[in-house]
């Protein structure tokens, strides 16, 4: 399993997804370079959570490409256990292994995965709950710690497997409100710690400081992308300006009753061409 | 006069009390005592079964209900990996095997795989010979009521916790031998405790295989005193005798689950 590092650490290209009649995704093109992070925002149903999924093969894909660090994910004969191995993902419910304790939690995989030895898996562990701030968890159970810990433990469950690209399915969005800040901390020390990161979000001020790039998507299409201070800031599209004003400003209810969005997507889901700065 | 909230209450709480009571009392000052204690609890019969119940009786019960759960245990972890495996027969082959086993009364059976597998095999023999015979023969029915449960245990299991585990890199078999399953058996520990108990009490067929002196068990050793005595102590001796084994068996069980509860 070679990896190019000259080549993006995910490239879609027309990504297609359908769950039986209902057509989720269609037609994505879309990069993650080295070392970037993007966060993908957008609606409930406009897709973003299924594009994520897809790059770990968590979905399998109607039609279209998915490459990961070089590897061909769509390839029907591709060693899925060995890509993923430098995949980390987070899910918004944890989905911590509640019979294990934290540590274990950590090691279980590198041990059975990697065939770490258990000083090793160990070791490797406690540096990675002292990265999150959860080193004096190590022996609890996840019932234990409060969602936020839960979270920040798996995202260090996660990075104990030391992958390159890390994915993260709306992580803060399953947390009280005080818990969200803690999680978010954690991802942008790792965002300056350099790595590539693929975030699907609803918390704005995250995108808009962390991101090297915001994504939105709506109706299964990629509508405009770019740096967040374009994208949230002066944003091009009507439909993205209908969705950052109901984020922003919820309370406001002078748009009640109107249809807020287009019903179907602008004629070609085409890039603005404001993405010239990734490339 | 209108009682007040507190004297309502009060009042209602000691007529529940007295009526418990006076239940109590009745039976206990109509049943003929002197009669029922002839029958069922003259002391030279208890002594008499001491320690055999015990030494042999016992014992064996406690073995034919293991070596069934046992049996029963793997394969019905087996059957219920089948009813949940991707290749269809397996599922066929799982889901007919349950529903012909579950509907068999375990007396019959047991009587099968006693005279049956003899008779088709007269050169074999079942491993551990009567105690054999009995964990397969039990262990057959318990095995399909298991599949169930245990399957629907790995179902109960998150279907998050499955891609957790997958994204981590583990292949499917590990992700279920050590994520799913654990959590599985966690979950399907009382419905298992009660197959256990009965168990337990299903044991007592071992008497059509014929058991000896030797490999008696408590019904069957009860019944033969009942007949060597002609009273009923024994019987109540044997009662007893279950409850040895079934009651401290929720105990520790009630222990094993608070143990777990934190890691649920």
């Amino acid at each position: 399993m070679t990896t190019a590092p000259s080549r993006p650490a995910v490239e879609i290209r027309d990504l297609h997804k359908s769950f039986g009649p209902l057509e989720v995704l269609k037609g994505i093109d879309f990069e993650v370079g080295q070392g970037e992070v993007v966060c993908v925002i957008g609606p409930s149903g406009s897709g973003k959570s299924t594009l994520l999924r897809c790059v770990d093969l968590l979905e399998q894909p109607t039609a279209g490409k998915i490459w990961v660090n070089g590897v061909e994910m769509t390839d029907p004969d591709v060693e899925i256990d060995e890509v993923r191995r430098g995949i980390g993902m987070v899910f918004q419910s944890f989905n911590l292994f509640p019979h294990l304790t934290v540590l274990n939690n950590l090691t279980i995989a590198q041990r059975r995965v990697l065939r770490r030895g258990r000083a090793e898996a160990e070791r490797i562990a406690r540096a990675n709950l002292e990265r999150v701030g959860l080193i004096d968890k190590a022996d609890a159970f996840p019932a234990q710690l409060s969602g936020g810990q839960q979270q920040r433990a798996a995202i260090a469950r996660s990075l104990s497997m030391e992958p390159k690209l890390m994915l993260f399915d709306e992580p803060t969005s399953a947390l009280d409100p005080e818990l969200v800040g803690d999680v978010l901390t954690v991802m942008r020390k790792l965002a300056e710690d350099g790595m590539t990161m693929m975030v699907v979000t609803h918390e704005m001020a995250f995108a808009r400081d962390v991101a090297d790039r915001v994504v939105f998507m709506d109706g299964g299409v990629v509508v405009e992308q770019g740096p967040p201070q374009e994208v949230l800031g002066a944003p091009r599209h009507e439909r993205t300006r209908a969705f950052l004003s109901r984020v922003l400003d919820p309370t406001h209810v002078a748009q009640l009753g109107q249809p807020d969005q287009a019903s179907e997507p602008p004629a070609a889901p085409s890039l603005p061409a404001d993405d010239r700065h990734h490339l | 006069m209108k009682l007040r909230r507190r004297q309502r209450e009060r009042l209602s709480l000691g007529l529940q009390y007295l009526v418990f009571i006076a239940i109590i009392a009745a039976v206990l000052f109509a049943a003929d005592w002197d009669r029922l204690a002839d029958a069922f609890f003259r002391v030279d019969i208890i002594k008499s079964m001491f320690p055999t119940i015990i030494t042999v009786a016992l014992r064996n019960t406690i073995l034919y209900t293991l070596g069934a759960f046992a049996f029963g245990l793997v394969f019905g972890t087996i059957l219920a990996l089948m009813r949940l495996s991707r290749v269809a027969p397996y599922r066929w082959v799982a889901t007919a095997y349950i529903e012909l086993f579950r509907g068999l009364p375990a007396l019959l059976v047991l009587f099968l795989v006693g005279y049956g597998i003899p008779i088709a095999f007269p050169e074999r023999e079942l491993p551990g010979g009567v105690f054999g015979s009995i964990a397969i023969g039990l262990g057959l029915t318990a095995a399909a009521y298991m599949a169930e449960t245990i399957r629907a245990g790995i179902q109960a299991v998150p279907k998050g916790q499955m891609e957790a585990a997958r994204t981590l890199g583990m292949s499917h078999f590990t992700a279920m031998r050590t994520i799913v399953i654990p959590q599985a058996f966690r979950i399907v520990i009382p419905p298992l405790t009660n197959e256990l108990i009965l168990l337990t009490k299903d044991s007592s067929l071992a008497y059509v295989l014929g058991v000896t002196a030797q490999t008696i068990e408590i019904t069957k050793f009860g019944r033969d005193m009942l007949n060597d005595r002609v009273n009923a102590t024994p019987l109540l001796v044997a009662g007893l005798a279950y409850l040895v084994i079934t009651l401290p068996l929720s105990q520790v069980v009630r222990r094993l689950e608070l143990r777990y509860a934190k890691a649920r």
